[in-house]
């Protein structure tokens, strides 16, 4: 067992787990942090999707091991400080950017990601932004509409 | 948890890493992951232990000397793609990273990585091989260095021998201006592994001549390949529609494609001559 210490949504946690133990397991069933979902478990679908020190990764393709002394977060992250949605998830629920909304996590986190580099983006940029993430419902159209209202609401409020 | 156990080792430096390889039967290094932690999953790789190479900061970086750009194995394909100096110095490479993986993917994946593992349709040992860069393969006993177009084996199989890190690539600047690049692929979707990946970086003179050609193809042989014939007939020519479609043909040569899940061999051979076709008019400006 390895000792992992790591700051998640700006709190330091620390666990042991094998090495074995993907980041995506780790979230999930040691830290209990459940918004961070599994899908394919190989890399293809982004539902998994974590930033880690600021750019967006796929959690199951790293070891938790490896995350020890870097900064992670999660879709939970994306809250208000009052727990209540941020704009980004806020902006999903207003378009109903989702269907069953398994890949709704991973699609906030890339647009997280997205937004903060680019706070006005083209459709061609959010499409791209999103294209490692699958929604196997092809909701695709309102997930895009949610990202432009994102967008235009964070930068509304600045 | 889907991989069998392993040992796992944070190197520090080059020469940790280097050690650690040496000490353990079995061990493998681990770079950006991408490819590994799936293969691990699937243990389809089960390695007893594992070297992590991600702490070790000068294996990240991108720098130029005269004749070339050096980027360090660990630097990441993101890093890559973002760099001004890459895309001054070797505009190929930035074109073809837009075609590989997604952000998140390559905010992980290496362009170290991904030349060690050798997939015959990625696209970065394309690159490599049409520009034929510079591997630098370190070990205890010092680092040599192998052509691109020496480093591969086969398909995923590469001269590197188990206790050997590759540390960095060396791609070479051509200097002198009036640079034209060229890269097409097909894939089942953007970010996908190729069908057919073709990779074509010219030069001209004040004439609009092509001075200088390099062209390779990837996903239709087992490792990509050069099309020299072609490059060769390119050499000394204005470039048009006509020109290529007349000398295209000799790329049937260099071909060795297979059938497989993706597409047919017969398939394989008749996009690489439309996209081999579309890069080399892509490059001439």
């Amino acid at each position: 067992m390895s000792e992992i210490k790591l700051t998640i949504n700006g709190v330091t946690r620390t666990a042991s787990a094998e090495p074995r133990t993907s980041l995506l397991d780790f979230i999930r069933e040691h830290l209990g942090l459940t918004a961070t979902h599994m899908g394919c478990e190989h890399g293809v679908c982004g539902a998994c999707s974590v930033m880690l020190d600021g750019v967006p990764v796929r959690s199951c393709l790293m070891f938790a091991v490896q995350a020890d002394g870097h900064d992670v977060m999660t879709a939970e992250g994306l809250r208000d400080a009052d727990g209540a949605p941020g704009v980004i998830m806020d902006s999903f629920i207003e378009a109903h950017g989702m269907q069953c909304g398994y890949c709704t996590p991973g699609m906030m986190v890339a647009t997280h990601a997205l937004l903060s580099q680019s706070p006005d983006p083209t459709d061609d940029e959010i499409r791209e932004a999103i294209g490692g993430n699958l929604c196997r419902c092809t909701g695709y159209a309102q997930i895009i509409e949610a990202i432009r209202i994102a967008a235009q609401r964070l930068r509304d409020a600045t | 948890m889907k991989p069998a156990p392993f040992d796992y080792i944070k190197a520090t430096s080059l020469d940790h890493a280097l050690a650690a390889l040496a000490a353990h039967d079995d061990a493998i290094v681990i770079a950006g992951g991408q490819t590994l932690v799936p293969m691990m999953a699937m243990r389809l790789a089960r390695p007893s232990c594992l070297v992590d190479l991600n702490e070790i900061a000068d294996l990240s970086g991108i720098e130029t000397s005269e004749k070339y750009l050096h980027i360090r194995a660990m630097t990441r394909q993101a890093k890559v793609l973002a760099s001004d100096i890459v895309r001054t110095k070797v505009p190929l490479l930035t074109k073809a990273l837009s075609f590989v993986g997604h952000t998140q993917t390559r905010n992980r994946g290496t362009l170290g990585g991904s030349i060690a593992h050798g997939d015959p349709s990625a696209e970065i040992p394309l690159c490599a091989i049409a520009l034929n860069a510079e591997i630098d393969l370190a070990s205890q006993s010092g680092t040599r260095t192998v052509a691109a177009c020496n480093f591969y084996e086969g398909p995923l199989m590469s001269v590197r021998r188990a206790d050997e890190i590759l540390s960095e690539v060396r791609f070479p600047i051509w200097e002198g201006g009036n640079i034209g690049t060229g890269f097409q692929e097909i894939s089942p979707r953007h970010g996908d592994f190729a069908i057919v990946a073709v990779a074509v970086q010219l030069q001209f003179d004040a004439d609009n001549i092509c001075r200088r050609a390099a062209v390779a193809l990837g996903g239709a042989s087992p490792n990509p390949v050069r099309a020299a014939e072609l490059e060769a007939a390119l050499y000394g020519q204005r470039i048009d529609a006509a020109l290529v479609a007349k000398i295209v043909g000799s790329i049937d040569r260099v071909l060795s494609p297979t059938d497989d899940l993706h597409a047919s061999a017969a398939y394989r051979r008749r996009v690489a001559k439309s996209l081999t076709m579309r890069a080399i008019l892509e490059a001439a400006i």
